[in-house]
């Protein structure tokens, strides 16, 4: 086991720098300013407790970031939104981006908000991993280690979370369409 | 490449995660395929869309101030000693102190190990997709860990007992990749984890031993140079069954 306080920088040099990202993780995770503060303080304990046996030259960033998930996935609100996610069954297959799509070009246009208000839509499973992946800009091995699954299921998650938000955001941008044409 | 290989690849193109060899056969097909090149740009763009919607959040400048103050001041002296500052004075001094303190360190290290097991079996259990390989049938579950881990394991006939096999996934503890395999006695679900004994990540002085932690039952013993545990909310007698049978497939 290394002695990871003396080789490696202490707990505060390590954890500091992730403190911003790590809270806007939770506040997605949670969707409530409180509970994500609830969430960052006991993911810093555990890791401060548990940090004498983190090992020198693993993955700090996403040993963190999988202490805040199972924190979050055993709480109250983590417990609710992963019961009652309805998510098809995962397999380890990765379907091709749909082909000549301009809708994908047409959705450069979309507004932020109406990014924001799809990824607050989709199901904690697929919002984590889009996270993890174009927010936190993890590599896959990363998310692999950060949600204790295979690369392989990593990246089939990863394109069916893709695809269900391409096709949320095409439909809200239809709606958004749709009311500019009525008023 | 063909046009159906390269939108194959698309997205570990734009995520950055094709190799130099990937990326020598694949950019040549964008610059010359206009089809293909709307399709990497048009992920690129949400990628970019997203990652700026994405960080939407920040910690107020109050919780902030009181997080990085605490971090300080914990991460400065061990947490250990804030619980039991006389007795890490004590056990510098006393021998038998320290002989007190080694035990106690490996008790808390089995405890976090518990803690961390206990969040894995809760999670598989939260999950719409608790296992990986969905097999009543050992002869199925075993054969698919091969290749995935760097050890085999042996799983038991359950044909005349109360449990059964639900399938297994790969688990990570503490970066050791091994085995996570769900089990049913009546109505309780139970998690076998096994790992590598050699790696460091697990506890060496663990030993046989039982144990009841935040309303779980567990057991955990070194075989053959892999580790076990049991954890379930099912009866004691139940985990120790399972634990026997086991421990009677490893001979």
């Amino acid at each position: 086991m290394a002695d990871a306080q003396s080789n490696f920088g202490s707990f505060e040099e390590l954890a500091i720098p992730l403190f911003a990202r790590l809270y806007n993780f939770a506040h997605w995770l949670t969707q409530d300013q409180s509970e994500a503060e609830d969430l960052v303080q006991e993911t810093c304990l555990k890791a401060l407790k548990g940090f004498a046996s983190f090992q020198q030259g693993t993955n700090f960033r996403a040993w963190m970031y999988r202490i805040l998930r199972n924190t979050f996935l055993t709480s109250r609100s983590g417990l609710k939104s992963t019961t009652v996610s309805l998510d098809e069954e995962e397999d380890d297959s990765v379907e091709p981006i749909a082909s000549g799509t301009p809708e994908s070009i047409l959705l450069a246009s979309v507004e932020q908000q109406t990014v924001q208000g799809v990824l607050e839509g989709l199901s904690v499973q697929f919002r984590e991993i889009i996270l993890l992946c174009d927010v936190e800009e993890m590599s896959y091995q990363e998310i692999a280690t950060t949600l204790a699954i295979p690369i392989g299921t990593v990246m089939s998650r990863l394109s069916r979370a893709r695809r269900a938000m391409r096709e949320s955001l095409i439909q809200a941008r239809a709606q958004g369409a749709s009311r500019e044409v009525s008023r | 490449m063909t046009c159906e290989e390269v939108r194959n690849k698309l997205e570990p193109y734009a995520d950055s995660e094709l190799s130099a060899g990937e990326l020598a056969e694949f950019e040549p097909h964008l610059r010359n395929c206009a089809s293909c090149a709307a399709d990497a740009l048009g992920l690129l763009q949400i990628k970019r869309l997203t990652r700026a919607a994405g960080l939407r959040y920040s910690p107020t400048p109050d919780f902030r101030l009181r997080m990085e103050q605490s971090i300080r001041s914990k991460s400065k002296t061990p947490w250990w000693s804030i619980r039991f500052p006389k007795l890490i004075t004590a056990a510098v001094a006393v021998a038998v102190l320290l002989a007190s303190v080694i035990i106690w360190q490996s008790h808390a290290e089995r405890d976090r190990a518990y803690t961390e097991l206990a969040d894995m079996h809760v999670a598989a259990l939260a999950s719409t997709n608790p296992v990986d390989v969905i097999s009543t049938d050992r002869h199925t579950v075993k054969p698919w860990f091969a290749g995935k881990l760097p050890f085999s394991f042996d799983l038991p006939e359950l044909q005349n007992s109360d449990f059964t096999l639900v399938g297994g996934r790969v688990a990570y503890f503490e970066h050791a990749s091994g085995a996570q395999l769900l089990f049913t006695v009546r109505k309780h679900q139970m998690s076998v984890f096994i790992f590598r004994q050699q790696s460091e990540s697990i506890p060496f002085s663990m030993g046989t031993s039982t144990s009841t932690k935040l309303a779980f039952h567990m057991e955990t013993w070194s075989e053959r140079g892999l580790r076990y545990f049991i954890i379930s909310d099912a009866p004691a007698s139940d985990v120790n069954a399972l634990s026997k049978l086991l421990r009677g497939a490893a001979h």
